[in-house]
């Protein structure tokens, strides 16, 4: 199958390959969390460990990878005047785009 | 062209009467893009709550607002529904309860444990926080 035609199978597996590593995060932080109340310093050196920094970012980057398709699919659906779909999908992208920066750099100006 | 008046010329997906596995996957769609509306506030506030110690205690605060708590609650139900939604399409794609009544059962589960998950939610989350 050639790069172009395999363009569905990329996002239907790149769809689930977010799905499952956004579910094993989330286990592991509600796991991790435990439900009790978190003072500030903890919650910041939590996020600042390097294993949590590193995972976290990777989460925040298979969430919105996961929300992409999601969104595209939801627009490819509903959205039918070719001009009107590609400037909401241009639209959500850029919004998506902007999303992993400042998500990403939150993150990053913790971890050092 | 002489078509009969009582047959349905269009269809509104208001007036059929839609399956299990329909509401399932419609109700899949609209949690998605429940959640995605709300990245921007949630990005937000982890910003906030790892600037300072201020900006923790402002973002805590924030999250108190019954509006925010409201917001949370469907953003919890959202999560839940998607979530299980989504496990159950992966076990289909690798024909796991792929027979129509097994899908039919597991399509009214997801459903009901979103609705579970829902009320809780109200009952034990939201209510006592507007009460107090």
């Amino acid at each position: 199958m050639s790069w172009r035609a395999a363009a569905g199978l990329r996002s239907w597996l790149l769809q689930r390959l977010s799905a499952v590593y956004i579910v094993a995060f989330l286990l592991a932080l509600v796991f991790a969390w435990g439900g009790e109340s978190v003072p500030f310093d903890t919650w910041r050196a939590w996020v600042a460990h390097p294993l949590v920094n590193v995972g976290l970012m990777l989460f925040l980057l298979a969430l919105l990878s996961h929300a992409w398709v999601g969104a595209r699919d939801v627009v490819m659906d509903y959205v039918k005047p070719v001009q009107l779909r590609y400037l909401v999908l241009i639209g959500i992208g850029l919004a998506l785009a902007g999303l992993a920066i400042w998500s990403l750099r939150i993150v990053l100006l913790v971890g050092g | 062209m002489n078509h009969s008046t009582d047959r349905p010329v269009f269809l509104n997906l208001l007036r059929i009467r839609q399956s299990a596995m329909a509401l399932l996957s419609i109700f899949h769609r609209i949690s998605g893009i429940l959640m995605v509306l709300a990245l921007p506030a949630l990005v937000y506030l982890l910003g906030l709550s790892l600037r300072d110690a201020q900006g923790f205690a402002q973002a805590v605060n924030l999250l108190q607002h019954p509006v925010a708590r409201f917001v949370l609650l469907l953003l919890g139900w959202a999560l839940a529904h998607h979530m299980l939604a989504g496990i159950r399409f992966m076990l289909l794609d690798v024909d796991v309860g792929i027979t129509r009544a097994a899908a039919r059962n597991s399509a009214w589960l997801v459903l009901l444990v979103g609705l579970a998950v829902l009320v809780s939610l109200f009952v034990f989350y939201w209510l006592p926080g507007v009460l107090s």
